[in-house]
């Protein structure tokens, strides 16, 4: 186990440079004139273009310029500074502010992915073909039908204007409460998802020999249930909300917008349409490590919940 | 320079019309007691920078407005009254005197004195210091020699100290709108504590700005969140009637609109395009408009060969239905424009463009087909400010109007634009738009029209244009400056380089917990008269 998670943290330093590596030469590519990008529709001043055209080495252009500036970048990263964004703000700066709030989001959606999703799966995966199971394959097919640019909006027109159940916007610093709708609302698609994993892996284990043998042996049905099924099962979910957590980290640009919130996505979404490089490259970095870090925790759960696995 | 997006963000397209359940929010603001301890709260974007000398959008000038006095401000003509300043005169329009009002301190106590300002003034205009309103301060003598990579010189010799509330500004030649110049903000001054050394500003200065003005930083800019400042109550001038403002920073203007039906903010100065249709009942008498100086036009290649002919060009503006368009797309948001320069500023005349800004389809098609206009026009604009409706349908009355093939094609962002119109690339009729700085003929008419012009994107050049404008600078009085100016825009009349479209509004909304919510020329709301309904 232990030679096992080293081997990954080496593969993780790889893939870390590898990523940023792309990325890195995807903006440089797909870059216009960032200094016109940052400043909108406004001309730039001869004298603010030349100042920073300079500063962020701007007029070093072409495969040599893009090699340069790269190896510039992982230089500062390595010694932990993540550079200035084109705004001239620290993007460690920018992180840390954005990273917290980003993340009690994504925990709120996985927490309503796991604790609805989850629990429906298991009792429509007992309860095959009921009413139950019906209407929540209906309702999940619904909500996967929705997208979030449109389930977004909605929530918070009925929920936060319209019946003041909820704040309609959650801000910079905001509550539990506040984040509890984007949350739901960014977490409706995993939830639905984990429900359809959850329940028909349940279905499928119920007709497992060891069930069989288990029921047979007199066993209470929730004793089967909790222990045997629900270890078995849970495997593919967990490989799903591994790898989800990283999508909703990253994936919140649309509910982040919607509900003001200042984090990671929409941070994201700003560098990519001011052709902020630096910005860029340094949240992707950091959503990669974040990947990295969510797999090889799937990877040792495995492990966990099922003893068979073994990995040397 | 000054041409901005009208909507920051155009947000993304709602599917879904909320207009499904308009339901009027009922409370509304208007009479009773104001309460002045209370704070208020305002929508901004995230502002850029927070120095004077480099903030040229919006959001940052919306908050430099509460922390700073300006040494001018405008009155309900626009013409330009002192605030910070005692006095602005000139005998010659050349070399100004600027008296300062004694009483005012900075937020740290320091006295405001005339070195504040020439200090200031300098770092904005020393090129290697990257300000974004640098070219504000090209009009005074010695500007020249602080530019360049390596400036002959760190100060302009034209600013002088003659004692502590007063200095001199000798321009290079002589400018008759320079006082109405000085309340933009380029123009405040600097505390001492704002500089490291001489020349060098602190790199900290901009997370907590020092200003002279009506409020002071509440903490620092807490970036992507909000800017806090409360009341200075050692302010000499008007004091405001509200104990803080808190700007509140939306990344999309959708979300800032659903708070403000909630009353969990308090004024909202641009409604989202949107949410345009249903504001005004979802809230009642909270939904308001106001001038502005905004201009919408379509600006044409005149170096291009289809374009050339200004017949060609007026036949195009005739076959345009303003009013149609203003209706049913801004659903009267904005007004349509047929002058070249904005109806809020003296000297403005209505329809000055004449015949070529009324709608005449038939004469515009003869007018059209005698001229050889081109029989397939392209419309470009950009594709990330919420342009696609109107350009289309105005592409659409081109086309049956005209008879011509008429497509719009959108350019992913608006610096994509400008550079494929630099490089003279074949990109059609473009839309652009104006925000003045400042309210004179002459910030529309210069940098627009005039053959060196900063915005001048269409190689648009005609010698007796260029040297009207110039004699309107020059001239000795308003009345005179005002009578060149509109010499001047005869000629455009004639020669027809932009399409005059729109005339923009302060289309604004404020919550139930505030009254007096006023908006200026440029978008700002003011903040010495806003009050909190009690």
């Amino acid at each position: 186990m232990f030679r096992y998670i080293v081997r990954r943290l080496l593969q993780m330093v790889l893939a870390f440079f590898g990523t940023t590596l792309i990325v890195y030469a995807l903006m440089f590519a797909g870059q216009g004139d960032p200094i016109q990008a940052l400043a909108g529709e406004r001309p730039v001043t001869e004298a603010q273009r030349a100042y920073l055209t300079e500063k962020y080495h701007l007029d070093a252009t072409g495969v040599g310029g893009f090699f340069y500036r790269y190896f510039d970048y992982v230089k500062s990263l390595l010694q932990g500074d993540l550079g200035q964004s084109l705004t001239g703000r620290q993007i460690g700066d920018i992180l840390q502010a954005a990273w917290p709030v980003t993340l009690k989001l994504a925990l709120i959606a996985l927490a309503v992915a796991i604790i609805v999703g989850v629990t429906a799966g298991v009792v429509a995966g007992i309860r095959r073909a009921s009413i139950f199971d019906n209407s929540t394959l209906v309702l999940t097919l619904l909500v996967l039908g929705i997208p979030t640019i449109v389930l977004a909006p909605l929530a918070q027109y009925f929920l936060g204007v319209k019946w003041q159940l909820f704040p309609p916007t959650a801000g910079s610093e905001p509550t539990f409460y506040a984040l509890l709708l984007p949350g739901i609302v960014l977490g409706s698609l995993s939830l639905a998802t984990a429900l359809r994993l959850t329940r028909t892996s349940v279905a499928e284990n119920l007709r497992a020999d060891y069930v069989r043998t288990a029921r047979s042996k007199g066993l209470v049905k929730r004793r089967i249930v909790t222990v045997h099924v629900l270890r078995n099962s849970l495997i593919p979910v967990i490989t799903f909300l591994g790898v989800e957590l990283g999508n909703l980290m990253s994936g919140a640009i649309i509910t982040e917008g919607v509900f003001n919130i200042p984090g990671v996505g929409f941070n994201l979404f700003r560098g990519i349409r001011t052709e902020d490089g630096p910005l860029v490259v340094g949240i992707v970095s950091v959503l990669v490590v974040v990947y990295l870090v969510s797999n090889l925790v799937v990877d040792v759960l495995y492990a966990v919940l099922d003893p068979r696995i073994r990995y040397e | 320079m000054r041409v901005r997006r009208l909507a920051a963000w155009t947000a993304l397209p709602l599917a879904v019309t909320l207009g499904l359940a308009a339901c009027g929010s009922g409370g509304d603001g208007g009479s009773g007691s104001s309460d002045p301890n209370a704070a208020v709260s305002i929508q901004i974007g995230e502002p850029q920078h927070l120095v004077p000398t480099n903030t040229t959008e919006t959001s940052g000038s919306q908050v430099l407005a509460g922390l700073f006095s300006p040494l001018v401000d405008y009155d309900a003509q626009n013409k330009p009254y002192e605030v910070a300043a005692e006095s602005v005169t000139s005998s010659d329009n050349k070399v100004w005197t600027i008296k300062l009002k004694d009483g005012f301190t900075f937020h740290n106590g320091e006295k405001v004195t005339a070195e504040d300002y020439v200090n200031a003034w300098n770092y904005g205009a020393y090129a290697p210091n990257g300000q974004g309103g640098s070219y504000f301060f090209e009009k005074i003598a010695g500007y020249a020699d602080l530019q360049g990579e390596k400036p002959k010189a760190q100060t302009m010799s034209g600013l002088k100290k003659v004692d502590d509330l007063t200095f001199t500004v000798t321009l290079s030649e002589p400018y008759i709108d320079f006082k109405t110049m000085l309340g933009y903000n380029a123009f405040y001054p600097l505390p001492d504590a704002a500089f490291s050394a001489p020349g060098v500003l602190k790199d900290s200065y901009e997370q907590a700005p020092i200003g002279q003005g009506p409020f002071k930083m509440k903490g620092t800019w807490q970036h992507d969140s909000k800017i806090d400042v409360e009341r200075y109550d050692a302010y000499p001038g008007e004091k405001p009637k509200v104990k803080g403002v808190e700007f509140r920073v939306y990344q999309q203007l959708s979300a800032a609109y659903a708070d403000v039906l909630g009353d969990n903010l308090d004024v909202l100065p641009t409604i989202p395009t949107e949410s345009l249709s249903n504001a005004p009942t979802d809230l009642g008498d909270r939904y308001q408009v106001s001038p502005m100086s905004s201009f919408q036009f379509l600006a044409f290649p005149t170096f291009d060969k289809d374009f050339s002919n200004p017949d060609v060009r007026k036949a195009i503006s005739m076959a345009i239905d303003r009013d149609e368009i203003t209706k049913s797309v801004f659903k009267g948001s904005q007004e349509p424009a047929r002058s070249f320069v904005s109806p809020v500023l003296p000297g403005y005349r209505e329809n000055t463009a004449g015949s070529a800004a009324e709608f005449n389809p038939t004469e515009a098609k003869k007018l059209y087909q005698a001229a050889g206009g081109p029989s397939k026009i392209v419309i470009s604009y950009n594709g990330d400010g919420g342009h696609k409706d109107w350009v289309d349908a105005t592409a659409n009355q081109l086309k049956a109007n005209l008879g011509v093939e008429v497509v719009g094609s959108a350019e992913p962002k608006f610096a994509d634009l400008l550079t494929k119109v630099e490089k003279k690339q074949p990109v059609g009729m473009f839309r652009l738009g104006w925000v003045m700085d400042y309210p004179s003929m002459e910030d529309y008419l210069g940098p627009l029209y005039s053959t060196n012009g900063s915005s001048n994107y269409y190689g648009y050049s005609n010698p007796e244009f260029d040297k009207l404008v110039k004699e309107g600078s020059a001239a000795k009085t308003q009345d005179e400056a005002i009578a060149k100016y509109q010499q001047a825009e005869d000629i455009l009349a004639k020669d027809m380089p932009v399409i005059p479209l729109r005339f923009g509004e302060n289309v604004y909304g404020h919550s139930s917990k505030v009254k007096n919510v006023e908006m200026d020329l440029f978008q700002r709301v003011n903040l010495v008269k806003i009050e909190a309904a009690s």
